[in-house]
């Protein structure tokens, strides 16, 4: 076998790219810290966008109140690109940018930034994100159809192919799938058959390109397939993670050779870079989570033959609310001492000729090949996002019950939870960045001010190409070109992503609950059925509840989640999906009668999404009790208490049946008086303790 | 008992006037007055409905109480925004009620096709309502029924979106002025219950996704061909795109105003009220009740004795008061 093997390589490895998600507030902020982490031996950049960029929305949208400058950096020109990377030489540097539904035109407008530094955009590397299927499926940062978001990707693949030869113009994702909840088997299945669903889209422009030429064609599908990488989680299940990467390098692999006869060993090698696991970092004893992230690195680290090529560490303080730069450095320091100190990059691969890896391999394989037959069956990855969809809620459902019943054990959180005081967290803002409000007005008149400044005729000439351009035939006209005219003239992000709404119209993603199987009835859920029960006597209807998401935050993993078990309970449940106004949520609420409303906000947007909401719902003369779940800092939580929140979650109120429950007698509470004129009862149950029971 | 002493302590009567002077405002509080089992709020739901009846409006509700119904899939959440637009734009009033499968296990279900209908939310001339098929066995909730009567007093037009082909449009018929099934391309389930018989014969049948080209012409051929086998010459076929640039929206709103004008509003209405209350009241009396009116069929004629501006309800009450004296 491989007697012949040295157990040492003759030079070390080279470290994989090291990288920081990073980016908030605004375009010059994000720009310093990202020459300070360099300076810290950070080897890569990566770009973390707001919402509103990630959604193509400008800072003055009504839809990007309260989301300006959170979870990233707004860029929303050519001058916003040019500020962030100012002073970081282009042709050198390696940015990866998570970014997908506006993709192309933060491309254009980087390639743009380089043309004011002189830099040529053949010299340009990095990575689009760039994988709309796992937006439509767990992240929800989408903005049009799936047709016309698919013509998007094979558009950018066509064009960096030729121009931007050493960018990777898509990374597929497993990563969000993960995330929500998927197994490894659900995570390699579904991966794979998006990357089919893209490199078919590919084969087909590619042809179409070469009719004449079959030869010309190959090679050029050769050249596609080679650029394709991936983007993976790594769960704190370390053995088992790695054998996922290896069978994922296994297909990757089979795929290349059978269904696109790709030949050349080099592009048939499966690459991925990766951020390991956030879904299981806690908020409860949250410096645990270090310990977490150690060993998920390891999972993508150990074996030399499928060693992630860039990783990024998240901080241990995810789950509490956004990281600070100290935060952000201790990650980068995980990955230093790692390549640095230990060994991990002397040998060759440890795992080879390993029964235990190898039996562990072929059992991933086997469920992988069954599930991607299936999603094959519904047509592919494009057409089975609604069954895709319902399988992930399914699993996630599945891995919270596991834990509510301590059959999956979670330190600090489900077990071994006496804890003394955590020193970390115990600064005035509880060991979070919490970003300036004054960020947003501040935007909101920059991207004003650049309007009025810029030559109007060609950015509206452009606009006009753009719209020209996308109402063509897909096979004859690449998008790329006019979006990057558009980038040239000044156009915003804003004024990009409407044009084409305009043309391709607008698109909701399935939300997969309705198709969600119902939760076995333990005890609990037996108990809570019957409470819903009597209280539907005592309200004469069955309790109602609105679950929806305000703001652009698109992770509805855990708004499903409720929405489902609400159902299970017994309840009549208007799920109303993502990226809603304070309008929206009013007027819904008022027109289907409900007793209370649920929303949930991961971005950090919630103090002043939710007063706005609270707000509405007053003025549309709805009084009915507003929960808030979602991640909370601690010390806004008395704030949205008196702003009149009723009831707040985080992280740590991983009972679901138990937060159902409290919802319950919230709404028995507000309808306590038999008779009494309840429609008009006063939110004064705001105060009954029943929230953060879990604390 | 009278006065507002249900759970919900709403005035019925006074909620139904406000829908017979069109208050599009006492929408939501009369659908939460007629969701409601409690008995005293049935009580003033009863009361809301006579103020809507046709002897309380001096003839037929003014609006066009059309059903739309379809497989999962089918394009109808996108077809109902496309109409909405349409409509909106003509200046009519709309009220939609989309009827959900409720959950077996728990009795809960999730309404999610709400998210899904694209709607202005400063616009108080639309009202859309999710609500679970609930309850009654073989037919549409009491309260959907109810509901489509009161808001056709109010809005222009009410659609009920039930999902589903088979049952779904047969219950649907029982309430709707005029009936729409949605289809979409290459679905081959509805010719076979149009052949088969299963499904009754709509006013309208339409096939989304025209876009599709071909595919979308040969479905409208088969459908088309399949009603004519049927001996069916009234049902008009029609292929629409919700795409941009939408395609057929504004034939569809026209097919459907036309089945409205040729058909007699008036009688349909008078049959769905009539088997509506036989239903109703077979659903609380069981087989037991039936046989003291003297059978099924005598029923029917006892209703038909009936004054004609009657409601569901006082039909029922008919029917009651039949089976006492016959006892």
């Amino acid at each position: 076998m491989s007697g012949d093997h040295s157990a040492r390589l003759p030079e070390p490895d080279r470290p994989w790219m090291m990288r920081t998600y990073a980016g908030h507030s605004t375009a010059k902020a994000s720009n310093e810290l990202y020459r300070r982490n360099l300076a810290k031996g950070q080897t890569g950049l990566s770009v973390a966008f707001d919402l509103p960029t990630q959604t193509g929305y400008d800072p003055d949208d009504e839809l990007a109140r309260g989301e300006v400058g959170k979870v990233g950096v707004p860029i929303s020109h050519r001058g916003d690109m040019a500020a962030l990377m100012d002073g970081i030489p282009l042709g050198e540097m390696n940015t990866s940018m998570t970014i997908n539904a506006t993709a192309a035109w933060l491309l254009s407008l980087y390639i743009v930034a380089a043309e004011d530094q002189g830099v040529a955009q053949e010299q340009l590397q990095g990575t689009t994100q760039n994988d709309i299927i796992k937006e439509f499926l767990a992240r929800g940062t989408y903005a049009f159809p799936p047709a016309a978001s698919m013509r998007l990707i094979a558009d950018m693949i066509a064009y960096t192919v030729e121009h931007v030869p050493k960018w990777n113009p898509i990374n597929i994702c497993s990563y969000h799938l993960q995330e929500a909840g998927a197994t490894p088997v659900q995570e390699i299945a579904y991966s794979m058959s998006n990357a089919i669903a893209v490199l078919d889209a590919a084969r087909e422009r590619v042809q179409a390109a070469h009719a004449d030429d079959e030869a010309a064609a190959q090679e050029l599908m050769e050249q596609v397939f080679g650029r394709i990488s991936f983007f993976v989680n790594a769960g704190v299940r370390f053995i088992e993670e790695h054998a996922k990467l290896r069978a994922m390098a296994t297909l990757w692999e089979e795929l290349g050779r059978e269904r696109y006869g790709v030949q050349s060993e080099r592009h048939l090698r499966f690459r991925y870079g990766v951020q390991v696991n956030s879904l299981g970092l806690t908020e409860a004893q949250p410096e645990n989570n270090v310990q977490r992230i150690v060993l998920e690195a390891l999972a993508v680290t150990l074996g030399r033959d499928a060693r992630a090529r860039a990783i990024q560490l998240p901080a241990w303080n995810e789950a509490l609310g956004l990281p600070r730069p100290w935060d952000q450095q201790w990650s980068l320091r995980i990955q230093q001492v790692l390549a640095y100190e230990t060994d991990v990059l002397e040998y060759p691969d440890i795992f080879e000729g390993s029964i235990v890896m190898d039996g562990l391999v072929s059992e991933l394989l086997q469920g992988a090949r069954a599930e991607m037959a299936v999603v094959a069956e519904h047509g592919g990855a494009v057409e089975a996002v609604a069954y895709m969809k319902a399988a992930l809620v399914d699993s996630h459902r599945e891995r919270i019950r596991r834990i509510e019943a301590g059959e999956q054990v979670v330190v600090g959180q489900n077990r071994f939870t006496e804890t003394e005081d955590s020193p970390l967290t115990s600064d005035a803002e509880g060991g979070i960045l919490v970003v300036d409000p004054a960020v947003e007005a501040e935007q909101i008149d920059e991207v004003r001010a650049w309007r009025a400044s810029r030559d109007q005729a060609a950015v509206d000439a452009a606009l006009a190409g753009l719209a020209e351009a996308a109402a063509a035939p897909e096979q004859t006209t690449n998008l790329m070109d006019a979006t990057i005219a558009a980038a040239r003239a000044g156009a915003t992000t804003g004024e990009w992503s409407r044009t084409l709404r305009e043309v391709f119209g607008s698109y909701r993603a399935p939300t997969g609950v309705g198709e969600a199987a119902a939760a076995p009835a333990d005890d609990e859920l037996s108990e809570l059925r019957e409470e819903v029960a009597r209280l539907q006597e005592r309200l004469g209807r069955r309790p109602k509840i609105l679950v929806g998401k305000p703001g652009l935050d698109g992770h509805s993993n855990g708004a499903e989640q409720i929405a489902v078990r609400a159902r299970d309970s017994g309840m009549d449940v208007v799920y109303e999906g993502i990226r809603l106004t304070p309008a929206q949520i009013a007027a819904s609420a008022l027109q289907e009668g409900v007793h209370v409303i649920g929303l949930s906000i991961l971005s950090g947007s919630h103090r002043e999404l939710i007063p706005a909401v609270i707000g509405a719902l007053r003025e549309a003369g709805v009084d009915a009790p507003v929960v808030v779940g979602g991640i909370i800092p601690e010390q806004d939580v008395d704030d949205l208490r008196r702003a009149g929140v009723a009831a707040v979650y985080t992280p740590k109120d991983f009972d679901i049946t138990r937060i159902m429950r409290d919802i319950v007698e919230l709404v028995g509470a507000g309808y306590a008086g038999a008779g009494a004129a309840v429609a008009n009862a006063p939110v004064a149950v705001a105060g009954n303790g029943s929230a953060n029971g879990a604390a | 008992m009278s006065g507002a002493t249900g759970p919900q302590g709403v005035d019925g009567a006074a909620l139904g006037g406000r829908l017979r002077e069109r208050d599009l405002s006492a929408a939501p509080p009369a659908l939460n007055l007629l969701e409601s089992t409690a008995p005293a709020d049935r009580e003033q739901a009863a009361a809301l409905l006579r103020e809507v009846s046709p002897a309380a409006l001096g003839g037929e509700a003014p609006g066009h109480v059309i059903g739309i119904t379809g497989p999962p899939g089918a394009g109808k959440s996108t077809l109902l925004s496309a109409l909405l637009k349409r409509w909106r734009a003509d200046g009519s009033t709309v009220a939609m009620l989309a009827v959900d499968p409720s959950s077996r296990h728990s009795g809960g279900s999730l309404l999610g096709d709400r998210a899904r209908v694209e709607f202005d939310p400063s616009d108080h001339e639309v009202f859309i309502r999710s609500t679970s098929a609930g309850e009654r066995l073989g037919g549409l909730a009491w309260a959907t029924r109810a509901a489509a009567h009161a808001l056709a007093a109010a809005f222009d037009v009410v659609v009920i979106e039930t999902v589903g082909v088979g049952q779904a449009e047969t219950e649907v018929a029982d309430v709707a002025d005029t009936v729409a099934v949605v289809v979409q391309p290459g679905s081959g389930d509805v010719l076979q219950f149009l052949k088969s018989g299963i499904m009754e014969i709509p006013d309208v049948l339409v096939v989304t996704k025209a876009d599709l080209g071909q595919l979308a012409v040969r479905t409208r051929r088969d459908v088309s061909a399949a009603l004519r086998s049927l001996g069916s010459r009234d049902t008009r076929v029609l292929a629409v795109s919700s795409l941009s640039p939408p395609q057929g929206i504004d034939e569809l709103v026209a097919a459907l105003g036309e089945h409205r004008e040729r058909s007699s509003i008036g009688e349909r209405r008078l049959r769905a009220r009539r088997a509506n209350a036989l239903a109703d009241y077979a659903h609380e009396h069981g087989e037991r009740g039936l046989r003291a009116l003297g059978g099924r069929r005598a029923a029917e004629q006892l209703l038909e004795r009936q004054e004609p501006t009657l409601d569901t309800a006082a039909l029922v009450a008919a029917l009651e008061l039949g089976a006492k004296g016959a006892g």
